[in-house]
């Protein structure tokens, strides 16, 4: 099996229609590290749907994130607060605080808190996904189907919030001068791509780049370089990428609250 | 494609056409450039704003790296998932 299938399957949408033949591969093939691997099958409504390395690195990821929270609530709930904090107490309060602090500053006083459990689900959810790369799991932000839907739930708080906020003067805002007309309606549309792609992009050259380096380097440099490497493409690069997203969000969400 | 070009010499123009695409890593390195200089400039002439100049920095070049992005997602698309080849 070519490299070039593997990775039509890890850019394609997820999946849907593929044959066996394609998406299902031996472990020790390049392709396998780098694209999406199909570990079952369904048939629904005539289509044929994978259960692929995506979903499975979502579930665990998911798990993850639940499983923080719930003890991060009982630290806080038996937390004392006339004593020193603890450690963990400590990196909760400076996690919620810095979420509450970039969601105040860039959302105003007035509609931060609306915001925030959002903005902050959305920030620790991007982070723990992008960080997966350096526990073997292959990142779901490397999925244009996952990044996809992030972005179009944007679009749609977007959307939501200008109606909510100028009435109908969101869509006469469109025609504003008559000339521009249709680059403004590309703007608004252009908005949740750029945003998924940078993510995806980032995220995935992550990807091919470790995934090309495990199968090529020597042995012996495989025991200090691609640590070196990890740091950059999976913590620096996806901490700064989660940022960047949802301070896009919250910039773009917050241009329709100014009448 | 059959007839005209064989396969290998469509994979071997595909392989250059993502080595040209890559030029576009040009535009966000200068671009992250001078608004790293700019950061620089105004975190000297202001110290305290440091944290301020840095978040909007690193988000400005953040922006500016998405044609880059362009530029290998292309790439990848002309090696990996070549439809003509």
């Amino acid at each position: 099996m070519s490299l070039g299938s593997e990775l039509l399957s890890a850019l394609a949408v997820r999946g849907v229609g593929r044959t066996p033949e394609v998406i299902s591969r031996s472990s020790d093939d390049i392709g396998s590290k780098i694209g999406i691997n199909g570990y079952a099958s369904f048939t629904l409504f005539g289509f044929r749907f994978w259960i692929t390395s995506t979903h499975i690195a979502l579930l665990i990821i998911v798990i993850a994130v639940t499983v923080l929270a719930i003890i991060a609530n009982r630290v806080i709930r038996r937390s004392d607060p006339y004593k020193k904090p603890g450690i963990v107490m400590t990196i909760i309060e400076s996690v919620v605080d810095f979420i509450d602090k970039t969601t105040y500053s860039n959302m105003g006083e007035k509609h931060g808190g609306a915001f925030r459990n959002y903005i902050g689900t959305l920030l620790l959810f991007i982070f723990f996904s992008n960080i997966s790369g350096v526990f073997g799991l292959r990142p779901p932000t490397a999925d244009y189907g996952v990044t996809f839907g992030l972005a179009m739930i944007t679009f749609f708080i977007i959307h939501y919030n200008g109606f909510k906020y100028q009435k109908m003067g969101h869509i006469t805002g469109l025609f504003d001068p008559i000339p521009l007309t249709p680059i403004n309606i590309i703007g608004e549309i252009s908005t949740p791509i750029s945003m998924s792609l940078r993510l995806f992009g980032n995220v995935l050259c992550g990807t091919v780049i470790m995934g090309l380096l495990y199968n090529l380097l020597p042995q012996f440099l495989l025991l200090f370089w691609p640590g070196a490497l990890h740091i950059y493409f999976d913590l620096f690069s996806g901490a700064i990428q989660a940022y960047v997203f949802t301070m896009l969000t919250m910039v773009f969400v917050s241009k329709n609250f100014d009448e | 494609m059959d007839g005209i070009f064989n396969k290998e010499f469509v994979q071997g123009c595909s392989a250059l056409g993502a080595g040209i695409a890559m030029i576009a890593g040009m535009g966000p390195g200068i671009g992250q450039g001078y608004a790293a200089g700019q950061g620089a400039a105004a975190v000297g002439r202001n110290p305290g704003a440091r944290g301020t100049v840095m978040g909007t920095m690193i988000l400005g070049q953040a922006v500016a790296e998405t044609t880059g992005l362009y530029s290998l997602i292309v790439a990848i698309l002309l090696i990996f998932v070549n439809p003509w080849a």
